[in-house]
C-alpha cells in the first residue's frame, strides 16, 4: 500500500519488442526466480533472447545503442504479450529495467493484472497501428514517446495514436487507487459477512 | 433464468462491486508455494498486517525442491533460502505448511485434491497460472501474480473482472491409446493460444463425463495455456465419489449436506454461454507439440505444417519454431529423436497417468541414448505407485524413479535440459528454453506417449506399441 500515486502519462523513449505470443518464461527465465526479493531481476529481463551462454551480447534491441536511454522507457509489443505462466517478476523485471508503460495489440490476462498492480498501464492499440508505431520508432529512434491516459492516446514525433485501456483500470490509474490491498480492505465487515454466508466456510453444518 | 456454474459461484462469493468496475471476490481456499509468495509475505510485515484468513490458507513447497534427494540443507544455497523463508512465513503468519515431514507434500495441484481441500463451488486462488487445475471439481480457480498474493493474504479477497464463458463439448468416445492430454492439446491447438483470453472454459459432454477426476484435472490445468485464466467441468458423481473420505472433506452427515450444495452450483440446462464450440473425441490420435507454444500441435501421424496453413498472426511464430526447434515442415513429427523423457508435474504426475506410462514402459527397455525420468505428483502418489509396483516397472525399464516436486517442467531445481537435448515431456509447456537449457526442446504428449518415446529413442505411436504389432 504505497501512497495514492495518479497514473495521468508517462513519457519515455521507445522500444519495439517485436513479435506474437512472448510468454513469461522469455520475459524472465525460471532460475531468475530462485530469490526472496525482486531486486536485480531488470538485468535479468529477456536474458536469453539478450545473451549466450557465456553471457555475450546477441545484439538484442533492448542492447541496441540506437536505443539505448537512461530514465523511463515505453515497450510496443504485438499480441498476446506476456502469456504463460503468472510469475509477477516478468512485469517486475521489465519495471526494473525501465519500462513504465506497454502498448501492445493484445495482452495475457494475468500479466495484464499484474501490471496494473504494480502501475503498469497496458494499453492497446490496433493492429496497423502498432505497426506504425514501430516502423515509426525503428526508423527514427532517440525520441521520447507519450502515452497520455486521460486523452487516450500514444504520440511520436507528432503523431498521435488511439489506444485503449477498460474504463475501470483507466480510472485506477488516473485516481491512483491501483494499489489492491487498500481498496479490498475498505469494504471491512462485507468479507466476513459474505463468508459466513458459504456453506463450505462454515464447514456444512446444520 | 437459468445460470452457470461461474454465474452462482461469482455471485455468491461476491463482497462487493468496486469503482473500478471489477468485482470485489471472496476467496475461499489460497493456496501457496515458496516462488511467488515470500515478497508478499514481505510487503505484510512492511504493512503490519496479518494474514485475514489462516485456516483457508494452505502451502506446500514444490517448484524448487531437488527430487533427487531432498535431504535438508539443500546444496543449493538459494533454493535452502527459499525453503526457510516459507517455513518462518508459515510459522509466523499461522499457515498450515504440507511440507516433507507432513508425508502429503507434493505439487500445489495435486494435493490440494488429494487432501480433499479442492471442492465444488469454492473460489480458488493460487500464485501460479496452473490453478486452473482444481476447475476440475467444479469451482473458479485462477492463477494470481505476487501483489495479488499479497491481497488474498490481507484481505482473502481479489479485485477481478468477471471473464466470458465458453462452453466446449467433447462428444463421442476416445480411441485407445488417447488421452486427457490429447484433448486438451487438441482443443488448444483449434482455438488457438489466445483463444481463451478474457474467457472462462466450461468442458462438457460425454467424453469429459466418463473421465475420472485426474484426467479432468489435466483437461483443466491447460487452459490457461489456450489463454483461458480458468477452466471447469461442473461436479457429479464421479467428483463425490472421489472426495468421499478424503481427509480435509467434509465428513459424515456434513458431507451429505456438501453434496447437496455442490450440486446446487452445477451449470443449469438452458444456461446462456458467450460462445459454444464442439469436437468429436472419437476422431482424435495421441497430439505432440512440434513448435514453442502448446497451440503448435499435431497428431502423431502427422506432418509438421507449413506456414501458410496458419492464420497470418500465426505465420511469424510457427517460422521462429521451425528455426528453434530445427524441423522442417512437411516432415513427420513421427521419428523425431529425442535425449529425454520426462514424466510428471501438475498435468500429469498422477497416479493413473504412472499407471498409463507403466503399461507402456514394461513393454521395452528405455533406449540408451534417452535419460528417462518419472517424477510423481506427491508423496502420496508415490506410495500408490510404489505399493503398486509401479517405481520397479519403471526402474526394470530404464527409468530413474525420483522424489516428488515440479522437476524438470520448469527447471527451477537440478533438472534441467542440458544445450539443445530434445525433451519428450509431459508437463505443459513447450515454451522456448522452458526446461531449463536456453536451447532446449520440448515436445509436449501425453505420459503414455512419453513413455513410448522413451522405449523407441524417438516420437513414436503409443497405439501401435500398445497393440503390439510393427516391433
Amino acid at each position: 500500500m504505497s501512497a495514492l500515486m495518479k497514473i495521468q502519462r508517462v513519457t519515455g523513449r521507445p522500444i519495439p519488442l517485436r513479435g506474437n505470443d512472448i510468454d513469461t518464461d522469455r520475459i524472465i527465465p525460471a532460475r531468475y526466480l530462485k530469490a526472496v526479493t525482486f531486486d536485480g531481476l531488470g538485468q535479468a529481463a529477456f536474458f536469453d533472447e539478450r545473451f549466450d551462454a557465456q553471457g555475450n551480447s546477441k545484439g538484442h534491441i533492448m542492447d541496441d545503442p540506437k536505443f539505448l536511454a537512461k530514465g523511463p522507457r515505453v515497450a510496443i509489443v504485438n499480441k498476446n504479450f506476456g502469456c504463460g505462466s503468472s510469475r509477477e517478476h516478468a512485469p517486475q523485471a521489465l519495471l526494473r529495467w525501465g519500462i513504465k508503460a506497454l502498448i501492445g495489440e493484445s495482452f495475457a490476462d494475468i500479466f495484464f493484472g499484474n501490471c496494473v498492480a504494480l502501475g503498469i498501464p497496458c494499453v492497446t492499440a490496433s493492429e496497423a497501428d502498432v505497426a506504425a508505431l514501430m516502423q515509426a520508432v525503428e526508423a527514427d529512434p532517440g525520441h521520447d514517446l507519450t502515452v497520455d491516459l486521460e486523452a487516450l492516446s500514444a504520440s511520436y514525433r507528432n503523431t498521435s495514436y488511439a489506444v485503449q485501456l477498460p474504463p475501470g483500470v483507466r480510472n485506477q490509474l488516473l485516481q491512483g487507487t491501483w494499489d489492491g490491498t487498500r481498496v479490498l480492505l475498505d469494504a471491512g465487515e462485507r468479507i466476513g459477512q459474505t463468508a459466513a454466508r458459504l456453506p463450505y466456510v462454515r464447514g456444512f453444518g446444520n | 433464468m437459468a445460470k452457470t456454474l461461474l454465474d452462482k459461484v461469482w455471485d455468491a462469493h461476491t463482497v462487493t462491486e468496486l469503482p473500478s468496475g471489477q468485482t470485489q471476490l471472496f476467496i475461499g481456499l489460497h493456496l501457496v508455494h515458496e516462488v511467488t509468495s515470500p515478497q508478499a509475505f514481505q510487503m505484510l510485515r512492511e504493512l503490519k498486517l496479518p494474514v485475514l484468513y489462516p485456516d483457508r490458507t494452505v502451502a506446500t513447497v514444490d517448484h524448487i525442491i531437488p527430487t533427487h534427494t531432498q535431504v535438508r540443507p539443500f546444496d543449493d544455497e538459494q533454493a535452502e533460502t527459499m525453503m526457510r523463508e516459507i517455513e518462518r512465513n508459515c510459522r509466523d503468519f499461522g499457515i498450515r505448511l504440507f511440507d516433507r515431514s507432513t508425508g502429503n507434500q507434493g505439487i500445489v495441484h495435486v494435493i490440494g485434491p488429494e487432501l480433499g481441500l479442492t471442492q465444488p463451488g469454492l473460489t480458488i486462488a493460487c500464485g501460479d497460472s496452473h490453478t486452473s487445475t482444481h476447475g476440475a471439481f467444479g469451482n473458479v480457480a485462477f492463477g494470481i501474480g505476487t501483489s495479488q498474493v499479497r491481497d488474498v493474504l490481507a484481505s482473502q479477497c481479489l479485485a477481478i473482472k468477471k471473464p466470458k464463458l465458453r462452453r466446449i463439448e467433447v462428444g463421442g468416445t476416445l480411441p485407445p491409446g488417447v488421452y486427457a492430454k490429447d484433448v486438451i492439446l487438441h482443443i488448444i491447438r483449434m482455438l488457438g493460444v489466445k483463444g481463451g483470453v478474457g474467457y472462462a472454459y466450461e468442458y462438457a459432454g460425454a467424453v469429459l463425463d466418463r473421465m475420472s477426476m485426474e484426467e479432468r484435472m489435466t483437461v483443466c490445468n491447460m487452459s490457461i495455456e489456450a489463454g483461458a485464466r480458468c477452466g471447469y467441468v461442473n461436479p457429479d458423481q464421479t467428483t463425490y465419489d472421489y472426495l468421499g473420505g478424503r481427509p480435509l472433506a467434509p465428513q459424515q452427515g456434513a458431507f451429505e449436506r456438501a453434496v447437496a450444495w455442490w450440486q446446487s452450483m452445477a451449470s443449469e440446462p438452458g444456461a446462456g454461454y458467450d460462445d459454444v464450440a464442439r469436437l468429436d473425441g472419437s476422431s482424435l490420435s495421441p497430439v505432440v507439440t512440434w513448435g514453442i507454444n502448446p497451440g503448435q500441435a499435431i497428431g502423431v501421424d502427422e506432418s509438421i505444417p507449413r506456414a501458410d496453413s496458419f492464420p497470418a498472426d500465426e505465420r511469424e511464430v510457427a517460422e521462429d519454431a521451425y528455426g528453434y526447434m530445427d524441423l522442417r515442415p512437411g516432415t513427420p513429427i513421427a521419428g523425431t529423436r529425442i535425449d529425454v523423457a520426462f514424466i510428471g508435474s501438475c498435468t500429469n504426475g498422477r497416479l493413473s497417468d504412472l499407471r498409463e506410462a507403466a503399461r507402456v514402459a514394461k513393454l521395452g527397455k528405455v533406449k540408451s541414448h534417452v535419460k528417462a525420468i518419472v517424477v510423481p505428483g506427491s508423496q502420496e502418489v508415490a506410495r500408490q505407485a510404489e505399493a503398486e509396483g509401479l517405481d520397479e516397472v519403471f526402474r526394470a525399464s530404464g527409468f530413474e524413479w525420483r522424489l516428488p516436486g515440479c522437476s524438470m517442467c520448469l527447471a527451477m531445481n537440478p533438472d534441467k535440459l542440458v544445450g539443445r537435448q530434445v525433451c519428450a515431456s509431459s508437463s505443459n509447456r513447450n515454451f522456448k528454453g522452458r526446461q531449463g537449457s536456453p536451447s532446449g526442446r520440448t515436445l509436449l504428449m501425453s505420459p503414455a506417449m512419453v513413455a513410448a518415446a522413451a522405449i523407441e529413442g524417438a516420437v513414436s505411436d503409443v497405439r501401435r506399441i500398445l497393440e503390439g504389432t510393427g516391433r
